[in-house]
């Protein structure tokens, strides 16, 4: 980087130097940019995303052998998994952001940000429900204070505080800004409580796709699992297109570009 | 500055001691129900004291949180202060101190008779102090974020409640195995230790959330 510095400085500098890395990323912070990014990428997520969950969903209930031990009840995991791996990372997503907004003053990743807090809260919850219904014929009850499930609630509890917030400040500007605050604090929160929770209760069977040794879970699993994952995520991004569509359309009602798109 | 903003809070406070007084007479209302409640039998309620013990002084001081920044915020006072100071993160520290101080330590003290109340024998006493000593300060540390977010909004009480909650779960975790594993006979310095640890990161983190998020409800 530095050595790439010096040189465009000793030579005399091209348009195409001097031009800064970073402007794919700052189009981005152009509201109507990503509008048009959105409205172009979205629905094509969406479609990806449907027929991906088709193929997995597919696969992991008539492809994938039943497990030697849980025999079908297993099968819950293939929406279970990705629904609780996406309720972390939007998450992350949310707070990064947020972050971003709060350093850079980007009005669209406040958007993004906001967008991001109701559905994270919608896999939170759907991981939770998933869980549950499993933990009836596995471990026998519909709830147990074990370490994952909590910090999952604890998670849930985080969004909707955020949520709420959100709600309560009429000023648009403000609460974008405070929420942003409150997503960082949650963000470096996460940790502890995910590790204090872990150590004062655990009962969760141990990860069987993140290991040092590769995943210990059978192929034939594995592969489904990783469709709906995937699908997960283009269905996430997918609708979090839309929802930012929304924000930005209305956050920018008064400008030119929103008045061109309402009036055709 | 710190100091004297400090001192004219423990003013302002001995001017109007009723509200200061409300959170520890909420402690001690909210602990003496769990007998009522749950059951009279000392072998019970000792068992379930560090939880009961831990649950009120969180909620006590999230009582006292409300009023943290807000009359301060409402009459100008705040404003006045930044303006004066220039750094919200020496207003934000000051006052988390002197919440502490008018919360944290009364709190300590009466939890002392509640101890005895609840039938917790003498020699968790020490582990019962050291859990509060270590954990009230990062309750108000943490809470003063909260407080912050929340200093323009009217009617914040439950809003409060409902932010600042999930983010105690720690503190609440350790500080009730530190007692409870000394009435059990275990050693608690884990516990101590790594309450200590999360008192220093909050001390470190917090205020500048805090001043953050006050600046961004002057502005």
């Amino acid at each position: 980087m530095a050595s790439h510095y010096t040189e465009s400085k000793s030579h005399t500098p091209t348009p195409r130097q001097t031009r800064n890395p970073w402007v794919w990323f700052h189009r981005f912070g152009s509201s109507s940019y990503f509008y048009r990014i959105a409205s172009l990428w979205g629905p094509r997520a969406g479609w990806c995303a449907l027929i991906l969950m088709a193929i997995g969903i597919y696969m992991g209930l008539f492809v994938a052998p039943p497990d030697y031990q849980m025999g079908d009840s297993y099968r819950i995991i293939f929406i279970h998994v990705p629904a609780a791996w996406m309720s972390l990372s939007v998450y992350v997503l949310m707070a990064v952001s947020a972050a971003i907004g709060l350093i850079w003053k980007m009005k669209v990743s406040f958007c993004v940000s906001r967008a991001c807090a109701p559905i994270g809260a919608a896999f939170t919850f759907c991981a939770l429900v998933t869980g549950s219904l499993w933990g009836k014929p596995t471990w026998g009850t519909y709830w147990i204070w074990d370490a994952r499930l909590t910090s999952e609630l604890v998670l849930l509890f985080l969004y909707t505080g955020y949520m709420a917030l959100d709600k309560a400040i009429p000023d648009r500007n403000t609460a974008s800004r405070a929420t942003a605050v409150l997503s960082l604090v949650g963000l470096v929160n996460i940790p502890i409580i995910h590790y204090s929770v872990e150590w004062w209760n655990t009962l969760h069977q141990g990860s069987t796709v993140f290991r040092m040794d590769g995943p210990s879970i059978d192929t034939q699993m594995l592969v489904p699992l990783m469709t709906t994952t995937v699908a997960m995520n283009l269905y996430f991004i997918s609708v979090l297109f839309n929802q930012v569509r929304c924000e930005l359309l209305d956050l920018e009602r008064r400008t030119q570009w929103v008045r061109e798109i309402v009036n055709g | 500055m710190l100091i004297t903003i400090i001192k004219r809070d423990l003013k302002c406070i001995s001017h109007n001691l009723s509200g200061a007084i409300q959170p520890v007479g909420f402690f001690i209302i909210i602990t003496s129900l769990f007998p009522l409640a749950v059951t009279p039998d000392p072998e019970v309620l000792q068992s379930i004291a560090p939880g009961i013990i831990w649950i009120s002084a969180l909620l006590a001081t999230l009582l006292a949180l409300d009023t943290l920044f807000k009359e301060d915020f409402i009459d100008g006072t705040m404003e006045q202060m930044f303006i004066a100071t220039d750094s919200l993160y020496v207003i934000a520290l000051a006052r988390i101190i002197s919440h502490w101080l008018c919360s944290g330590l009364p709190l300590i003290m009466t939890c002392l008779f509640i101890a005895v109340m609840l039938h917790v024998p003498d020699h968790t006493i020490d582990a019962l102090i050291v859990s509060l000593l270590l954990g009230t300060p990062t309750l108000s540390m943490v809470g003063s974020i909260g407080a912050a977010l929340t200093v323009g909004i009217r009617y914040s009480g439950v809003l409060l409640t409902l932010i600042t909650l999930p983010l105690y779960i720690p503190v609440l975790i350790f500080g009730a195995s530190c007692i409870s594993a000394d009435l059990a006979g275990l050693p608690w310095a884990g516990q101590a230790y790594l309450m200590g640890a999360m008192l220093v990161l909050s001390i470190t983190m917090a205020p500048f959330a805090t001043a953050a998020a006050l600046r961004i409800n002057l502005s």
